[in-house]
C-alpha cells in the first residue's frame, strides 16, 4: 500500500480520519495556549506538543485523503468540512480552561495514543505503520510531560489539587467515548489496519488509574453520560472552534496560501 | 501571598555521542525531572543534542576571577609541556 | 555562564580589596579588556553603570521577544493552512525561547526573572514599540516577518560580538535561530502576491502600516540618542541607530520590488551621491506616543502578559509546593 489513489473501505477512511481529527482539533487547543502559559518554559513546552500534533494531523489527513481518493488534501480536510463530518472525540474540542484540565486531558489522551500508536506499528496500512513509528515517540514524550504534571498539580497545594480534581471530574465522562467503537472499528479490526478501540480499554485504566492515584485524586464513577464527536454529534465548543481555525479559507474560498 | 521563584538549573548538551556535555544556557524548574523536560523543550528543539545534564546552579563551585593570576598564569611558562615544542627531524616529525 | 549564582564559595582573603563601584585599577582593568574586544564574564568587576546599562538593555530585549509573541500569536488558531499554522507556531515559539535565553543572561548581572518579570508587567520596564501595533490581517504575519524581523536581525547580528560574555551568546543562539523568520515571513508574501488581488491589496495594506514602525524599530536618530554613546564605547553597541536603518532601507527596496509591493514612501529614492536610499522624515511623534504607552495596543498587550501571569500563579506555587514535599 505505498501509493494509495485507489479507494479504500470507507471504515478504513473513517478510521484514519478520526486520529487525524484528533490531533488536528486538539493541536488547536493546545497552540492556544502559546504566549499564555504560566511559565515560559511551559509554553516552549505546550508549543512543541501543538507542533508535534499539528505535524501528525497533516500525515494523517493527508493519508486519508488519499485512501479516500476524492482528490481532498489535508488543508482540504481541515477546512473544508463542518461540523458533522469531523470524527475526532469530543473529548479533544473542549475548551482548555485552566492549565490543569490543559494537562489532565493531555495526560489521559496522550496515554491512550501510546497504546494506540504500538499497536498500530503492526498495521497492514503500512503508511499508517510509518505514521506510527514517527508519532510514538513523540506520544511517549506527551505522556510523560502531562502525567509529570497531573502528580505535581494533584499533590500540590490545595488550589491545585481542587482544580485538578474537578478537571478530573469534568473530562472523565468524556473518556467514555474513547473505548466506544463505532462500525469503523470492527472493519480496521478485521482488515489489521489497527486494533479496535475498546480492546485497548483495560491497558489504559493499567496505565493511568496509578498516576491517577499517586496525583492523590480520585477516579470519578462511570456515568451513563456519552459523548458522540466520533460519529459527528460534537459539543457546541466545536463549530466556534471551527469558525476560528477555517476562517481564511472559508472567507477567501480557491485561494493558495 | 508567599511567593518563590523556581530555582536556576544549568543546562549541559551533549550535540552527539563522542563529544563532550556543553553548557548551552538555564532554566528555572522546581525539581530535577521537570528540569530535564524543560531544557528538552527548551535546548533541543533542533536536533541539538542527544543526551542532557541539568545541574541546580547553586550547586556550581565556581573560581574566583580575582584568583585569575595564580591560578591559570603558572602554567603560562611551561611550554616544554606542548608538543610543538621539541623539534624533531622532519622524517619523524608526526610523532 | 547563564547563572548569577556562581558566587564564589569562600570569603575574599584578608586584605585584598573587595571590588568596589569606584576601583580606579580594576576600572583600567576593565577599560583595558574592552579595549582589546574582550569579553567581560559575570563575576569579572565591572563599573555599576556598566552593569545596570546592560540589565536594562537585555531585560528590554528580553521584554521584547516576550511581548513579541502576541501580535504573531493572534493568528496561529486562524492561519490559512496547516503549514503555515506549524511555521507559525515554531516562529512564535522561538521567540518564547529567545526571551528566556536573554532573561537568563540578565540573571548573570545578580537580578531575578520575576523581578524583571514584575517590572514589565508593572509598566515600568520598556520593551519594543512595534509590537504596540495590532495584526490586522493575515498579511501581516508575513510583513512582520519580513520587516520587523529583518531590522532585528541589523540591530541584533552585532551584538552577537558584544562585550558581555553571556549577552554575545545568547545572541549566538538566537541569530542563528532567526535566520529562518524572515525567510518565512518573505515566502508568506510571495505566495500572497501570486494569489487574487485581495491577496495583494492585503500585503501592500499592511505594509503601508508597518513600514514607518520598522524604520523606528532603529531608534532615535544618532544626535537625539541618551544611551549610544557610552555603550558604543563598551561594546554593547556597535552600530549606530541610522547606520543600521540606512542599512536596512538600502537591503529593503529591492526586496520590495520583487515582490511588487510600493513602500509608503514618497521620498524613497536612490543618491548616487551617497550610494544609499534617501527617505522621508520620520513622524517622531507618533514614535514617542508609543513608546509612552499610547499606541493602539499597548493596554492590551500588558493586560495579556498580566493575565498569563496571574493565571499561573498556582501553578507555579504547585509545583514548589510539590517539590519541596518530596524533597526529603
Amino acid at each position: 500500500m505505498t501509493e494509495q489513489t485507489q479507494q479504500a473501505s470507507p471504515e478504513h477512511v473513517e478510521y484514519v480520519l478520526r486520529m487525524g481529527d484528533n490531533a488536528l482539533i486538539l493541536g488547536q487547543r493546545v497552540s492556544e495556549w502559546c504566549g499564555h502559559a504560566p511559565v515560559l518554559e511551559e509554553d516552549m513546552a505546550l508549543a512543541n506538543m501543538a507542533l508535534d500534533l499539528i505535524g501528525q494531523a497533516r500525515m494523517l489527513l493527508t493519508h486519508a485523503g488519499r485512501l479516500e481518493g476524492r482528490g481532498r488534501d489535508e488543508d482540504g480536510l481541515a477546512f473544508q468540512r463542518n461540523e458533522p463530518h469531523f470524527r475526532n472525540l469530543t473529548l479533544c474540542e473542549l475548551p482548555n480552561d485552566d492549565f490543569a484540565r490543559t494537562m489532565v486531558r493531555n495526560y489521559l489522551f496522550s496515554a491512550f495514543m501510546v497504546l494506540l500508536w504500538e499497536r498500530l506499528l503492526q498495521s497492514r496500512d503500512a503508511e499508517l505503520a510509518a505514521i506510527a513509528g514517527k508519532s510514538i515517540k513523540e506520544a511517549r514524550y506527551h505522556v510523560r510531560h502531562a502525567g509529570e504534571w497531573v502528580l505535581r498539580l494533584g499533590d500540590g497545594t490545595a488550589e491545585s489539587h481542587a482544580r485538578t480534581q474537578r478537571a478530573l471530574d469534568y473530562l472523565w465522562p468524556y473518556t467514555a467515548e474513547i473505548f466506544a467503537d463505532t462500525p469503523a472499528d470492527a472493519v480496521a479490526e478485521d482488515a489489521r489496519v489497527g486494533p479496535a478501540w475498546s480492546t485497548l480499554e483495560q491497558d489504559w485504566m493499567a496505565m493511568v488509574v496509578p498516576v491517577l492515584e499517586a496525583a492523590t485524586l480520585s477516579l470519578p464513577a462511570r456515568t451513563p453520560f456519552r459523548s458522540h464527536g466520533k460519529v459527528g454529534r460534537h459539543s457546541e465548543h466545536m463549530g466556534h472552534l471551527l469558525a476560528e481555525m477555517q476562517y481564511m479559507q472559508r472567507v477567501y474560498p480557491g485561494a493558495n496560501w | 501571598m508567599e511567593r518563590k521563584e523556581w530555582p536556576l538549573w544549568e543546562v549541559f548538551v551533549r550535540s552527539r555521542n563522542g563529544l563532550d556535555h556543553k553548557h548551552c544556557g538555564s532554566v528555572h524548574a522546581p525539581d530535577a525531572k521537570l528540569a530535564l523536560q524543560v531544557a528538552r523543550d527548551v535546548y533541543t528543539r533542533r536536533q541539538e543534542g542527544v543526551s542532557l545534564w541539568v545541574v541546580k546552579a547553586e550547586h556550581i563551585v565556581a573560581s574566583d576571577p580575582d584568583a585569575k593570576p595564580e591560578l591559570f598564569d603558572p602554567a603560562e611558562d611551561k611550554i616544554y609541556r606542548h608538543p610543538t615544542f621539541y623539534k624533531l627531524p622532519d622524517e619523524v616529525n608526526h610523532m | 555562564m547563564y547563572t548569577q549564582a556562581l558566587d564564589i564559595p569562600q570569603q575574599q582573603p584578608e586584605g585584598n580589596t573587595p571590588p568596589a563601584a569606584e576601583n580606579p585599577v580594576y576600572q583600567a582593568e576593565f577599560d583595558a579588556k574592552i579595549d582589546a574586544g574582550g569579553f567581560i564574564e559575570p563575576k569579572d568587576w565591572m563599573p555599576e553603570s556598566y552593569r545596570k546599562t546592560l540589565i536594562r538593555q537585555i531585560s528590554q530585549h528580553a521584554h521584547s521577544e516576550i511581548v513579541g509573541m502576541l501580535p504573531e500569536g493572534n493568528w496561529i488558531t486562524r492561519a490559512p493552512t496547516l503549514k503555515r499554522k506549524a511555521i507559525l507556531l515554531a516562529k512564535v515559539q522561538d521567540e518564547g525561547g529567545h526571551g528566556l535565553y536573554l532573561y537568563a543572561a540578565a540573571e548573570t548581572l545578580g537580578v531575578s526573572r520575576d523581578e524583571l518579570t514584575e517590572a514589565l508587567l508593572s509598566g515600568k520596564a520598556k520593551y519594543s514599540s512595534i509590537f504596540n501595533y495590532p495584526t490586522l490581517s493575515w498579511a501581516d504575519v508575513g510583513v512582520i516577518g519580513w520587516l520587523v524581523d529583518g531590522a532585528a536581525i541589523m540591530n541584533q547580528i552585532p551584538l552577537c560580538k558584544c562585550s558581555y560574555g553571556p549577552y554575545a551568546r545568547a545572541m549566538v543562539r538566537v541569530c542563528k535561530e532567526e535566520s529562518f523568520h524572515q525567510r518565512q515571513g518573505y515566502d508568506a508574501l510571495l505566495q500572497l502576491m501570486s494569489g487574487t488581488q485581495e491577496q495583494r491589496d492585503m500585503v501592500q495594506d499592511a505594509v503601508n502600516r508597518w513600514w514607518w514602525p520598522s524604520i523606528m524599530m532603529f531608534g532615535p536618530h544618532d544626535k537625539d540618542s541618551v544611551h549610544s554613546g557610552q555603550s558604543a564605547r563598551w561594546g554593547i553597541k556597535r552600530i549606530s541607530n541610522d547606520d543600521l536603518r540606512q542599512k536596512f532601507v538600502d537591503a529593503t527596496v529591492k526586496q520590495a520590488e520583487v515582490l511588487g509591493v510600493t513602500l509608503p514612501d514618497p521620498e524613497l529614492k536612490w543618491n548616487e551621491a551617497r550610494g544609499h536610499y534617501d527617505f522621508g522624515a520620520i513622524e517622531w511623534d507618533d514614535f514617542w506616543n508609543v513608546v509612552n504607552g499610547h499606541g493602539d495596543c499597548n493596554v492590551d498587550r500588558l493586560a495579556a502578559r498580566n493575565k498569563a501571569w496571574n493565571d499561573g500563579a498556582w501553578v507555579r506555587e504547585a509545583a514548589m509546593a510539590h517539590a519541596e514535599k518530596h524533597a526529603a
